[in-house]
């Protein structure tokens, strides 16, 4: 690693006066994903500014139709909350199959939004779910967060602090695991909500998380396994690698498409 | 007094001593020794496959915080400090010796592979010396690079070495090649397979570390590094590197974390930091780090083969002729050029009585890391090639793939064996430990759970292996006569103290073996001293007289041989002094377990009566025997020893993604006598777990320009827990005839015997689809491109 600052606020609001007053300064949450970058000379941060003394930003709580997350909680605090259990059981069974378990216990669900990392899960999980990201300054809608491969709307210096899940009649999910790294391969996130039936697919984008629309209309013409069965993914907009060319990725999609609407029942 | 419960010696399932220590964190490995005063080295490597190093500017860097001093190739060059030598010298066909170019410690003028280290930094802090050799510039002018094994002959390949015309590093053979013709001319089938071993990362658990340490009183150097064989390291490098005599020079390797062969060779940082802790006068530590090991431990495997197999009328095997391509990579480490030939080619004949054999060995240079042995060493890419042929063979002459093997097995009473490959196996019974899987694994019930697995969407399928390996490496005139430029006996030292406790000090070095205990129960076996009063030292040159070290499954063999030897020695000698204290004649004293007995008395004395007398020597014979209780033993093995057995492995496929999932696995294996059964089960467990690694997971990939693409474990697919099933183990033992002991080896066999069984069951899971091969590893991306053809073809 190279030499940097090291500030630990209290408040969302002391966080973001460290952060504006320099661009080169980075939050970290979990680690889980900076860390490793720092250690391997990737990332050149002036400071680092540890969200992890922040109350505000942690924490589950029921609001009306709809889960709201704080940033800072733990995949494992979701994956084993009563609340996320009882009303998104995918959500938290999702959450237990990030990473390992010393992943689980310090990764972050506002990092790996912030991080938008194309193999993560939460990401194709907020954008079927329909969630909305709220950050210090204002609230996005997941489809306007996501823009691409590791990318997302957040200006510089602006702090994910929580995160609005409608609860959806219904959810599933199903990945494929890349056989090294295990992160998905090819993962599709299936909702039933109030606003339509939404399927988002990680792992295979060329361009990062999205939403595969013919399945989405396949769906909710008929929910069934079946229905998703005969939608072939456009290989063209996948990626591939040594582990999947884009072919594979498309077939995996369509495979997962059909695990998921059996997971959601 | 000594009291020793039986459950302690051979054949106890003792609780491994040294994990007291190892589940508590206590272990002492090399990165966790820092010398007052210590400094940090940092190598800077090559990010090119093939270069020429055009300048060198280290100028901006030495002016950095915390910079002691910086050295590049040159530098070392400058003090006539010699190349990393090859500790074997394989001849061509011809008779002319292989091409053998400089390995330079730092690269001089050219770099050969991605990780090739240019210079290294020396530094007060490990974080300083990093941001040192960052600021090093390097002006490489790429040159094109060859990664492949068959590219690197092709003509026009880009050539790595002067010496080395083609890229070709020997061109080797063994067996009769007219006798081979002439059985194919008279073959009702001939069946040709072709096949690539798969080139793999070891990955121990514990990268490699190095700290030089140099008295500038005594003048002394000490080298504390992660090795299976300390006194190889200090006589390499001492000797042909650094040119420092072996007295001046200490080699300790403590607690390793694994090695699995890459912790065998001399490697380059080893005599860097040792040269460079002279040249600063301060403690010099290294630390690999996980993606610096990808790219500087000696990788495994990389064969790209052709076998036939000529068979008669009634499935007999009359011949077998086979052309090997081995991958070198840059240039030749330690053992290289051994594995590929007399530790491959030897073991062609398997448990087949072939009377004939033919086969032709080509090693190459690459742009890629050096290519070395990795646990099986040679005997894994010639029973996966073998036991795939063996069941392509059987499907293509319509035998059934048992009856097949049954009919060509060496029978129990041919041993002793010769076969037509220079080996002579002592002792095996092929059938019985066939017949025993078979039992195991429910053989006979297969197409059942076939069926049922079918009925719930999954291919299921179930392969055979039977394998025999050469371990115990080895007599020490055969392997010169080979090309060994050492011998590979093993040395024991027992020294029993005062008071009847005993410390053994051994050649062999553990690095996840068990040594602790399973020697411990050799000395509770025959000295009656329990295992509680037994310490085994080892790794460290200052206090073993000499070794070999670990690798090749030798250890117990070699060197629990050495310490039978020396036991004996003891023995005798205890039997002299009981004869003066019982005042009886030495012939007359019997010795078991720990009491010296006057035969046909109530008349004894214990091991701790003749130790006490033996350094109190008060009432002693000291005109005729020295007094002491401490015995050396240097053993030579008069052959290799042969451990062979039978595995047993059942797949099941998912067709819509392609996965395969290891559903049962069965070894019986006969490794010779069995010392400690749950070591033993735990070393073929360990070794089943890597052959299925490098089944179905484990690939070292290179670009065609000599880049690791699979340079972490993002993409380098390890086995993990989940991956694996119970495996179920168990022994059949013959006796080795030829160690004291009886033991043959344990800690290859499940990297050897595996990989092609859990093949053959891919296969046999994708029959219905006419697949005749499937390359390793079976990833999930290949299977369900062969299940997808099928679909295809089928619209
Ligand atoms: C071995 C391993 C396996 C993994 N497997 C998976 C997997 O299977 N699936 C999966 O989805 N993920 C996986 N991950 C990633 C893991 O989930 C990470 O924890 C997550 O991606 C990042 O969360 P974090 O809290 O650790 O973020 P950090 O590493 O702390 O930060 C990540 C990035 O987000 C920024 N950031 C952090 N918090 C905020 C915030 N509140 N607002 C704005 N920006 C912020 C940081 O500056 C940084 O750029 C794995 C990680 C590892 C190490």
């Amino acid at each position: 690693m190279y030499d940097f600052a090291y500030h630990k606020p209290a408040s969302v609001a002391d966080a973001v006066k460290i952060l504006a007053a320099d661009p080169d300064a980075r939050p970290i949450s979990g680690g889980m994903t900076l860390l490793p970058a720092l250690k391997l000379r990737l990332n050149k941060p002036t400071a680092v500014v540890d969200l992890s003394g922040i109350a505000e930003l942690r924490g589950v709580k029921r609001d009306g139709d709809s889960l709201v997350i704080g940033a800072l909680t733990r995949h494992y605090e979701v994956a084993t909350s009563a609340e996320v259990k009882a009303s998104i059981p995918t959500l938290a069974a999702m959450a237990a199959t990030i990473g390992d378990t010393q992943v689980r216990n310090r990764g972050t669900i506002g990092g790996s939004v912030a991080n938008n990392d194309p193999s993560a899960d939460y990401p194709a999980a907020l954008l079927a779910l329909g969630a909305t990201i709220q950050t210090d300054k204002r609230k996005l809608a997941a489809e306007d967060f996501f823009t691409g491969m590791f990318t997302t709307a957040l200006d510089v210096g602006e702090l994910v602090t929580a995160i609005h899940i409608p609860i959806p009649k219904k959810a599933g999910y199903a990945k494929m695991r890349n056989p090294a790294s295990r992160y998905s391969m090819a993962g599709v996130f299936v909702a039933q909500t109030a606003s339509g039936v939404r399927v988002a697919v990680n792992g295979a984008g060329a361009n990062g998380v999205f939403r595969e629309k013919a399945m989405e209309a396949a769906l909710a013409a008929n929910w069934s396994a079946d229905a998703v069965a005969g939608v072939k993914v456009d290989a063209g907009l996948l990626n591939g690698d040594i582990h999947g060319s884009a072919e594979y990725r498309a077939h995996l999609v369509t495979v997962m498409a059909k695990r998921a609407v059996v997971d959601a029942g | 007094m000594n009291v020793v419960t039986p459950f302690e010696g051979i054949g106890a399932s003792l609780r491994r001593k040294e994990d007291f220590r190892f589940l508590q964190g206590r272990g002492q490995y090399t990165d966790d020794i820092n010398r007052p005063g210590q400094t940090h080295a940092v190598m800077l490597r090559s990010p090119h496959a093939h270069a020429t190093i055009d300048r060198i500017d280290t100028a901006a860097a030495r002016a950095m915080p915390g910079v002691k001093a910086i050295f590049t190739g040159p530098d070392m060059a400058a003090e006539s400090i010699g190349g990393i030598p090859c500790g074997w010298q394989i001849h061509n066909k011809d008779g002319s010796p292989m091409a053998e170019p400089m390995h330079p410690a730092l690269a001089l003028g050219k770099v050969r592979h991605v990780g090739d280290p240019v210079a290294v930094v020396i530094a007060e802090t490990r974080s300083q010396a990093r941001d040192a050799a960052e600021a090093i510039v390097v002006d490489y002018t790429p040159l094109p690079a060859v990664s492949g094994t068959e590219a690197a002959l092709a003509p026009g390949a880009p050539q790595l070495h002067e010496g080395a015309p083609g890229n070709l590093c020997y061109d080797w053979h063994i067996g009769d090649k007219a006798a081979q013709e002439a059985a194919f001319a008279r073959a009702a089938r001939v069946v040709k397979f072709e096949t690539t071993n798969n080139r793999l990362v070891p990955n121990a658990m514990e990268p490699r570390v190095a700290i030089g340490d140099f008295d500038s009183f005594s003048g002394d150097y000490t080298l504390y590094t992660t090795s299976q064989n300390p006194h190889v390291i200090r006589l390499l490098m001492g000797a042909f590197v650094l040119h420092i005599p072996e007295s001046k020079l200490r080699v300790v390797a403590p607690d390793v974390g694994g090695g699995f062969g890459s912790k065998i060779y001399h490697y380059a940082e080893e005599a860097i930091v040792t040269w460079a802790a002279g040249k600063v006068k301060r403690p010099v530590k290294w630390t690999c780090e996980r993606s610096e090991s990808f790219v500087s431990d000696a990788h495994g495997r990389d064969h790209v083969s052709t076998a036939e197999l000529a068979l008669d009328e009634q499935g007999k095997i009359l011949g077998l002729k086979v052309h090997t391509l081995a991958n070198m990579g840059a240039y030749l480490s330690t053992f290289a050029p051994c594995v590929p030939t007399y530790l491959y080619a030897t073991l062609l004949s398997g448990v087949y009585s072939t009377p004939v054999i033919y086969a032709e060995v080509k090693a190459v240079f690459t742009n890629t890391v050096p290519v070395d042995a990795y646990r099986g060493a040679g005997r894994p890419e010639a029973t996966y090639l073998l036991e795939r042929l063996m069941d392509v063979a059987a499907a293509e002459a319509g035998i059934d793939k048992v009856e097949f093997r049954r009919r060509n097995f060496i029978r129990p009473d041919q041993f002793p064996y010769q076969t037509p490959v220079a080996l002579q196996y002592d002792s095996g019974n092929y059938h019985a430990t066939l017949d025993a899987c078979l039992e195991t694994a429910g053989w006979a019930g297969f197409e059942a759970r076939r069926a049922e697995a079918k009925a719930r969407g999954k291919l299921r399928g179930i392969g055979i292996s039977t394998y025999v390996e050469a371990c115990g490496i080895a007599p020490s005139a055969v392997v010169g006569s080979l090309g060994a430029r050492a011998g590979l006996y093993e040395v024991g030292v027992i020294r029993v103290h005062p008071t009847g406790s005993v410390t053994v000090l051994t050649g062999a070095h553990s690095h996840g073996q068990g040594h602790e205990t399973t020697f411990a129960q050799l000395v509770a076996e025959k000295l009656g001293v329990p295992t509680a009063n037994v310490d085994i030292v080892h790794g460290d040159t200052a206090k073993v007289p000499f070794g070999m070290g670990t690798y090749g499954s030798r250890s117990l063999a070699v060197g629990g041989s050495a310490m039978d030897k020396a036991m004996d020695k003891i023995i005798a000698k205890g039997k002299r002094i009981a004869a003066h204290l019982m005042e009886a004649s030495v012939e007359d004293i019997e010795f078991e377990r720990g009491t010296f007995r006057v035969a046909g008395t109530d008349k004894t004395k214990s091991l701790t009566d003749i130790s006490l007398a033996a350094y109190v020597p008060h009432n002693y014979p000291i005109e005729e025997i020295e007094p002491g209780l401490e015995e050396t033993a240097f053993y030579d093995p008069k052959n290799f020893t042969y451990p062979g057995g039978c595995h047993i492995c059942e797949v099941e496929i998912d067709p819509d993604t392609g996965h395969v999932e290891v559903v049962n696995f069965t070894a019986v294996d006969d490794v010779g006598r069995v010392i400690n059964p749950m070591i033993v089960e735990g070393q073929v467990q360990g070794g089943v777990a890597q052959g299925i690694g490098q089944a179905l997971l484990e690939a070292a990939i290179y670009d065609p320009s000599g880049q690791l693409i699979s340079g972490s474990f993002m993409d380098y697919t390890m086995p993990r827990a989940g991956d694996l099933p119970d495996v179920g183990v168990a022994t059949h033992t013959t006796l080795c005839t030829h160690n004291p002991l009886g033991v043959k080896g344990c800690g290859e066999v499940g990297a050897i015997g595996s990989p092609p069984a859990v093949m053959n069951a891919v296969v046999d899971a994708l029959r219905d689809y006419g697949v005749r091969h499937v390359e390793m590893p079976a990833t999930p991306q290949k299977i369900w491109g062969i299940v997808n053809a099928h679909r295809l073809a089928a619209e």
